[in-house]
């Protein structure tokens, strides 16, 4: 390896850059990437071909659904207490990413951009939370809330949102970092106070962050298995869809066409808020193992 | 190192303030934090400890803690029939499922930034399926992979290929997860995909210049830059192998097609025969099925022990969890 090109011979390395590729090469990367996206694509596909079949159809080899049947999505609705499940994840992922970002934004800013004695210890503290197993703190947890009469709910898992979530903490901790200390500084020497360099300053700047953050916490508590497995399996009328599903199967065989619409009415939601916020989101997991 | 951006760079050079105004930002920042190191006192450091101290203890649900001295450790690592399965199993997917999808994101990551076209349709493409929550997915691939009448197998058919048994027999079972894991590489993909392209182009073009070929520029510009994520993609999926749950409970229950996985009955654990009892689920059990919380703490306290280990020896090494190295 030699040492970085000068000025001079910059411009001759970019020229090479545009020199146009081997065709061959070419076609490879792409046959690469169109075999790698039918491989992503044809789960789903193949999902939701068989979430439109008749039952019996579906338990044949055929893949092409014949006739069309709609009526799976009306059935997961009207034989099961779906759309209660859905309320329930719903109400544990909406109210558990607004209490994260009560709690988890001043905090992450605190440690980012103000500087104090202590911030280290804090954060460390703070990425051991966030790494180790769930599991390690479970049982006295589980007693905790077991005292509180809580336990069959969804409201073990909701509540902690309002002192923290830690990996939410470090995700906004990374995105605050990236702002320059020079925007607050200029406010507060125009007399703002540190909630005032919050609020007007930062919280705009970090818009896509916060962003991400939220969604990330929002998808996680929809897609929770553990949580509700340990706090709400014993209470069907408080089960989220994604542990409703999980048994679901169990009750019902090999109903596998029903089982594939439940499926897809699980990832509509999921698929719909990527949709929307795209780019936040791609920065934000970029940003977990990456930058700071 | 190309881990900082920038603005990262130019942060901190504020002049030192008076020793008034850092009390006063002290207080700030505290109350700030108020609610965090709340948090992280009742549920955390309280629950760990508590964990250390059931853990010496026989705890149900009917009568109180009785002090029992070592007998859960004893039993844990001498008698209990379960433990050596599901560590065994624990250990294949540490050392077969976290090695598969990184190698697979990195090679994934290296096509997409080579690619010039529709970059992001990639990219969005190839990370959907990491989106789509851990139950349905499982649900899926059992679906997908069933022996009868999944879509692989009557692919595999045509082309002559008897498949196996997939989630139904206990050889292939570990497998088939891992292939759902590949699936659902997408967030790995992202993390490296960025790292790549953080790479100065230059210095490839300087190798070429200099006759370095493919491998070697992999070898000596390419690694070195994306260790820093190697080191956390190791680091974090270790971690999460050692906690598999889901996924592996999803399809016992799933491709049993018998059982509940709730409900206090866990039946369906393990299926194929033990073959996906993992060591979280053992946990599980004890601690929420048959309620034996000092058991369940002994077993927390062993995996609590393991990780504490793997992140004091690591942990220094992955830059974005250090405090200094960001902030300097």
């Amino acid at each position: 390896m030699t040492a970085i090109a000068g000025p001079g011979e910059l411009r001759v390395t970019v020229q090479l850059s545009r020199k146009p590729r081997k065709p061959l090469l070419w076609i490879a990367e792409h046959a690469a990437l169109v075999t790698i996206a039918v491989l992503m694509v044809a789960p789903v596909v193949f999902v939701i071909l068989t979430s439109l079949m008749t039952s019996n159809q579906a338990l044949t080899a055929s893949v092409v659904p014949n006739p069309l049947d709609w009526s799976n999505y009306a059935r997961v609705f009207t034989e099961l207490p779906l759309a209660r499940w859905f309320g329930n994840s719903a109400l544990y992922a909406v109210l558990a990413t607004l209490f994260m970002l009560l709690s988890s934004v001043p905090a992450a800013y605190a440690l980012a951009q103000i500087e104090f004695r202590g911030a280290g210890l804090v954060f460390t503290t703070i990425v051991v939370a966030m790494l180790l197993p769930p599991q390690v703190t479970a049982v006295p947890q589980y007693l905790m809330w077991s005292h509180l009469g809580l336990t069959g709910s969804l409201w073990p898992l909701i509540l902690p949102n309002l002192l923290g979530d830690a990996f939410s903490v470090f995700l906004l901790r990374q995105f605050f970092l990236t702002i320059p200390a020079e925007y607050g500084d200029a406010a507060r020497v125009d007399g703002c106070g540190e909630w005032r360099v919050l609020w007007t300053v930062i919280v705009p700047m970090a818009r896509p962050g916060i962003a991400s953050a939220a969604i990330f916490l929002f998808f996680k508590s929809w897609n929770d298995f553990y949580g509700p497995l340990v706090y709400a399996s014993e209470n069907e009328a408080s089960w989220p869809v994604a542990y409703g599903l999980a048994t679901f199967r169990g009750q019902h065989g090999s109903d596998w066409s029903m089982t594939m619409a439940m499926t897809v009415v699980i990832m509509v939601p999921v698929v719909a808020v990527f949709f929307f916020a795209q780019k936040a989101f791609v920065e934000g997991i970029a940003l977990t193992g990456v930058k700071g | 190192m190309v881990t900082t951006t920038p603005a990262a760079r130019v942060r901190r050079r504020a002049p030192a303030p008076p020793s008034g105004t850092e009390r006063r930002r002290r207080l700030v920042a505290l109350a700030m934090l108020a609610p965090v190191l709340a948090g992280l006192a009742v549920f955390f450091v309280y629950p760990l400890l508590a964990s250390v101290v059931y853990s010496f203890t026989r705890y149900n649900q009917l009568q109180s803690p009785e002090f029992v001295g070592l007998l859960n450790y004893r039993f844990l690592f001498t008698k209990d029939p379960q433990i050596g399965v599901a560590a065994l199993n624990t250990l294949w997917f540490v050392v077969i499922l976290v090695p598969v999808r990184i190698v697979t994101a990195v090679a994934v990551a290296g096509l997409l930034s080579r690619a010039r076209s529709a970059a992001g349709f990639w990219r969005t493409l190839f990370y959907l399926p990491s989106l789509v929550p851990s139950v349905a997915s499982v649900v899926a691939f059992v679906f997908l992979f069933n022996p009868g009448t999944g879509p692989v197998n009557q692919l595999l058919r045509l082309i002559g290929i008897e498949g196996p048994l997939w989630f139904n027999d206990p050889s292939w079972s570990k497998i088939s997860l891992v292939v759902l894991g590949v699936w659902v590489m997408g967030d790995l993909m992202i993390i490296f995909l960025a790292a790549l392209l953080d790479v100065p182009k230059e210095l490839y073009e300087a190798a070429s210049l200099d006759g370095a070929g493919g491998p070697r520029q992999f070898r000596h510009i390419t690694l070195p830059t994306i260790s820093p994520v190697l080191g956390f993609a190791a680091v974090t999926g270790v971690i999460a192998a050692l906690q598999y749950f889901t996924e592996a409970a999803v399809a016992s229950a799933v491709a049993s097609g018998k059982a509940t996985v709730g409900g206090g009955t866990a039946a369906s654990l393990g299926y194929p025969g033990t073959s996906l009892l993992t060591y979280t689920e053992v946990l599980y059990v004890r601690g929420f099925a048959s309620f034996q919380f000092g058991y369940a703490s002994a077993m927390a306290v062993v995996l609590f022990v393991i990780t504490a280990v793997l992140l004091v020896l690591t942990i220094r090494r992955v830059s974005v969890f250090r405090a200094k190295g960001i902030s300097s």
